[in-house]
């Protein structure tokens, strides 16, 4: 039975600025004396999120709300596995598959083919599933010869078809989804959005984080508002995306 | 599920590298080719060795000694090179760093080429010891591991540890006897029989060369390698979860 659970979850940067990024520092400051070296270091710290709890179930379909810079991001990569909380537990039962910037990490001296097996490995797909994608995928991407060459002489609309294909082949317990999933060329939007819309009804635990209230309100059925990192709101879609308009009257008025 | 990943990765790298050159990785194999009979002519008149003893020597020498320097540097930068990728996919870390091991272990099978020109050159025959080299590759191999789990901890977190390391191998290259011998020197040297690189040089050399390595020396190496895995482990194990922080 996939499902995610967060309980109390911290997360916090150290800001390392150019110079105390440095061993030096950290070796003269231990080397100056324990007292002036803990004041010394003054480690800048941003809390990116602050006890943060909820529970997601199969057929849950959150949306992540909030504004730039609110903590979306970074609470995606928690669910991910990727950072690991300060504080506080994750709980993931199922086959994770983040989808964030899906135009990043393709290998650009790599073939379409050699992209599509790198990808798939990278999702935790087997070899023989890979294989048994493989054709569809490429179907998918009409990139046909194109396939054979290395992915450096595509084009950016090329590329995000690759990483689109391969990247939605998968059928995953918790599908993490960032708003950079979005399409490039007019045709392809088209087919990228039914497969969009696939791969989120097979998947078990959809999260989508996005700034666009018409798809989050298409694919998702609760809401998780973040405010300055810290959960300020988490229900249904409908009063989520109220609570969060309101909210965001006073600064866009118009909309 | 990741299981082989690194493998298809440290492939690929190679792979690439040379996609469009027409000797691929035999360029590394080239260059050290050269190196081998250069400065073959030069240190054996210097050191006063026969050409027979000293060019198969030193062949393999430098052919370890690329497989060391290159584990070294290169694990460095392990997960910094794959900064991309760790903040995007949940792999298990541990990828990007047996990915660079497998990539030099695979550098290293090409430049074997140049150990058996030198030995037919020259008409020597290694016997059986020869059988006792794997097991020092993967002493070298193992602690490649190790570095990783060290060196691309710490260069996560601290970035001026890749130069410094860069440094300190070139420096490491003239106190280890890679184009000398130990027996060259008049006298015992400390900063020979401290370096923990000359004994996992030797238990690769020796055999390739027909000669089974002491047990003290086997001993030594096996010690080092296990302290090296100790010491990874624990860091790794300790700071895994904060490298997708640093990078």
């Amino acid at each position: 039975m996939p499902s995610i659970s967060l309980q109390h979850v911290d997360v916090s940067f150290p800001i390392y600025e150019g110079v105390q990024r440095s061993l030096r520092h950290v070796v003269m400051a231990t080397s100056t004396g324990g007292r002036i070296a803990s004041d010394s270091r003054h480690r800048v710290v941003v809390e990116a999120l602050k006890d943060v709890s909820f529970v997601a179930d199969r057929g849950d379909r959150l949306a992540l709300l909030g504004h730039n810079g609110a903590g979306k991001t970074t609470l995606l990569r928690v669910l991910a596995g990727i950072y690991e909380p300060i504080r506080g537990q994750v709980i993931a039962e199922g086959r994770v598959a983040p989808l964030f910037d899906i135009s990043l990490g393709m290998d650009l001296d790599a073939t379409g083919y050699e992209n599509i097996r790198i990808r798939g490995l990278y999702l935790g797909m087997t070899e023989a599933e890979i294989s048994a994608q493989t054709g569809e995928i490429a179907e998918f991407t009409e990139l046909g010869q194109f396939l054979h060459m290395p992915a450096r002489t595509y084009s950016l609309g090329m590329r995000t078809r690759l990483a689109f294909g391969v990247s939605t082949s998968i059928t995953p317990d918790i599908l993490l989804l960032d708003e950079g999933i979005g399409a490039v060329d007019a045709n392809f939007v088209e087919r990228a959005d039914a497969r969009l819309k696939a791969l989120i009804e097979r998947s078990g635990v959809m999260v989508l984080a996005s700034h666009s209230m018409s798809l989050l309100r298409r694919f998702c059925n609760k809401a998780l508002v973040l405010e300055h990192g810290a959960v300020s709101f988490i229900g249904s879609i409908d009063e989520a995306l109220g609570a969060y308009a309101s909210q965001r009257e006073p600064i866009t008025e118009k909309s | 599920m990741h299981s082989h990943l690194w493998l298809v990765l440290g492939w690929l790298e190679i792979k690439q590298r040379y996609r469009r050159s027409k000797i691929g990785p035999f360029w590394i194999t080239l260059s050290l080719g050269i190196m081998v009979a250069a400065s073959g002519f030069i240190y054996s008149r210097l050191l006063g060795s026969e050409l027979r003893d000293y060019l198969p020597s030193l062949a393999v020498g430098l052919i370890i000694w690329q497989l060391m320097s290159g584990l070294i540097n290169e694990e460095c930068g392990a997960f910094l090179a794959a900064e991309g990728i760790i903040k995007q996919i949940p792999a298990p870390l541990s990828v990007h760093i047996l990915r660079v091991v497998w990539k030099n272990l695979i550098i290293l099978a090409h430049n074997m080429i140049i150990y058996v020109i030198a030995m037919l050159f020259y008409f020597r025959n290694p016997g059986f010891a020869f059988f006792l080299a794997p097991f020092g590759v993967a002493l070298v191999a193992l602690n490649g591991l190790a570095c990783g789990m060290i060196l691309g901890v710490l260069s996560a977190r601290f970035r001026d540890i890749p130069p410094i390391i860069a440094n300190a191998v070139q420096l490491a290259f003239f106190i280890t006897p890679v184009l000398w011998k130990p027996e060259n020197l008049k006298t015992r040297l400390l900063i020979v029989e401290a370096n923990p690189l000359y004994y996992l040089l030797e238990v690769v050399r020796k055999p390739l060369l027909g000669e089974a390595p002491s047990l003290s020396f086997w001993a030594i190496a096996i010690g080092i390698t296990a302290v090296n895995l100790t010491l990874g482990f624990s860091l790794f194990a300790r700071f895994r979860g904060r490298i997708a922080y640093w990078v």
